[in-house]
């Protein structure tokens, strides 16, 4: 709402120098780090060789240590084209696994934030005895606490899904529970005062004024939850040595060292965690079409 | 009910019969502890006031005029004395919604159209939707607004806003209204029209009116009686009864009788004030 059309059409431009000096750097780099391999492996073997086969071959290496961006677009692109969607050679086989997850356990880690919120704001004592553990939970690294709950999720029979939704709820709920918390102590006194004028219950209050004010607080941190339910759902992935999602697809390219095919499911993941977010800004602009408040 | 109108207000506090007194405020203190002395923002006020009446609170700040509109309102608690309206204790009165309160902010709430901010009380208090619609677009039509129904309040002016929140104040119809410095934050030229809107409904309605305001000419225009507070410790200096008649339009504030009103009030600030 607030970059003019025209702030925004003077952002091309720099954006295009930035995407630009980044990809020439990129190839750089992917020359510097690859010529080793690539003399070691490709030239000597042959024979006689100049820059410009060294050049050629840093950017076409079977298994770069860093390959080069149109390597990427390349299978990146072909695994979208060349194969069926239900093939597990396919991106978006992996994506639907992922977001699955990511989905469920980001609407999991929303409630859960919510009620937590409520909970904190009506009561002072879960205010004091709640909210240390809500922080304490997030300095427990995800890595360290993904195979316990898979185990315990797994030896009370859930598998599939709902354990890796789990974990992802685990990132999600701790910034909704803080951004909900904030909101939902938003109004003003004279707003509490009003609904005090009108006798209005402490669930009226919640309904009618608590929540629509925590709205603007509670979406920019949906934003940040969406995404790092995503980085909750792969590393879920990791450890059971999951055959599918983009986590499972990381874990799979570091193995057969497939560089290539681990840059593109980077690349895919951070499509999918901008789409998501972007698909949270776009649920954000929609809800709060009619606010404005300054 | 409502045919309990009061033809002229001119019974003194003394003489109102128990059961038309709308507030009765009887010896109340509010005292704040604070460090060194406690602050002493009411001390020992007696006030009655009677159905119909229009009462306006005048006074300098930290006279403890809001603090007495806030203890009728069971906004705040009492350190002593009694406080009744309509005859049961403020917090009886406000579960019985008694009373609608206009803050000196309009405090709509910013996601509701100006029609739903209306409807707000009536929802709180569980009414059908069809009902609510249709008072709450009957009190926007008395504030002049009907055609704005849709908008949202910061599509409004602040005297617009501020007429918003007067009509939602009178959605339920309660039987008393009560007003904190509501026209405070407007230009004098709103100010003049939103007194006249407000007089012209008192004087429709006649329902009980307790009104904050530290502008002279506002409380002589407005009230049937004046009640001058000072401050340090909060007290009621003089109570000064209206002699101007009920129906009144601005040209009145340029007669005798309204500037020896105001000269009256205006004494009576002074004396307060040593």
């Amino acid at each position: 709402m607030g970059t003019t059309d025209a702030g925004r059409g003077g952002s091309v431009g720099p954006v295009a120098v930035i995407v630009a000096a980044i990809v020439l750097l990129w190839y750089a780099l992917a020359v510097w780090l690859n010529a080793p391999g690539a003399i070691e492996r490709v030239l000597n073997p042959r024979g006689a060789w100049d820059w410009t086969d060294l050049v050629q071959t840093t950017w076409a290496l079977q298994r770069p240590v860093l390959p080069a961006p149109h390597q990427i677009a390349l299978d990146f692109w072909s695994s979208l084209v060349d194969w069926p969607l239900d093939s597990p050679r396919n991106l978006m086989f992996h994506v639907w696994v992922t977001g699955q997850s990511t989905l469920l356990g980001f609407v999991m880690g929303t409630v859960l934030g919510g009620v937590l919120a409520v909970l904190i704001v009506h009561s002072r004592t879960l205010d004091r005895a709640l909210l240390p553990w809500v922080v304490a939970s997030q300095t427990i690294p995800v890595l360290a606490i993904a195979p316990i709950v898979l185990v315990i999720l797994g030896s009370l029979g859930f598998s599939g899904v709902l354990p890796k939704a789990v974990i992802a709820m685990y990132l999600c709920f701790f910034p909704v529970t803080v951004a909900a918390v904030q909101g939902l102590r938003s109004p003003q006194r004279i707003e509490t005062e009003l609904m005090h004028t009108y006798a209005a219950s402490r669930w009226q209050a919640l309904w009618l004024l608590r929540l629509p004010a925590a709205l603007p607080f509670v979406f920019p941190s949906l934003k940040v939850a969406i995404a790092a339910g995503l980085v909750g759902a792969m590393v879920a992935e990791l450890p059971t040595g999951a055959q599918a999602g983009l986590g499972a697809r990381l874990l799979t390219g570091s193995y057969y060292g497939n560089t290539v095919q681990i840059w593109s499911a980077l690349v895919m993941s951070a499509l999918l965690g901008l789409a998501l977010s972007g698909a949270m800004a776009g649920l954000e602009q929609w809800v709060l079409r009619n606010r404005r408040r300054s | 009910m409502s045919s309990v109108l009061i033809e002229t207000p001119a019974a003194t506090p003394a003489v109102v019969p128990t059961a038309r007194r709308a507030v009765e405020v009887r010896a109340a203190s509010v005292i704040y502890p604070a460090a060194d002395a406690p602050v002493r923002a009411l001390q020992e006020v007696d006030l009655t006031i009677a159905q119909g009446e229009f009462v306006s609170l005048i006074g300098p700040s930290g006279c403890g005029k809001t603090t007495l509109l806030r203890v009728i309102a069971d906004l705040e608690p009492i350190s002593g004395g009694e406080v009744l309206v309509n005859g049961v204790s403020p917090r009886e009165a406000r579960q019985a919604r008694a009373y609608g309160y206009v803050f000196q902010a309009p405090a709509l709430f910013p996601w509701r159209t100006v029609l739903a901010n209306v409807m707000l009380p009536l929802q709180i208090q569980g009414r059908a939707k069809d009902e609510a619609l249709a008072v709450a677009r009957e009190q926007l039509g008395r504030v002049g607004l009907a055609q704005f129904e849709n908008k949202y309040p910061w599509q409004l002016s602040g005297g617009m806003q501020q007429r918003v929140s007067i009509a939602r104040a009178m959605a339920f119809e309660p039987r008393i209204l009560m007003m904190d410095e509501p026209f405070g934050a407007l230009d004098e030229i709103t100010r003049d029209g939103l007194n006249e809107q407000l007089q012209q409904l008192w004087c429709r309605e006649r329902r009980t009116v307790v009104f904050v305001t530290h502008s002279i000419s506002e409380a002589v225009y407005l009230s049937t009686r004046i009640v001058v507070m000072s401050p340090r410790p909060g007290r009621i200096v003089k109570v000064i009864e209206s002699r101007l008649p009920d129906e009144r339009h601005l040209g009145l504030r340029d007669t005798p009788e309204f500037m020896q009103m105001a000269h009256e009030v205006r004494e009576a600030l002074a004396d307060g004030h040593h």
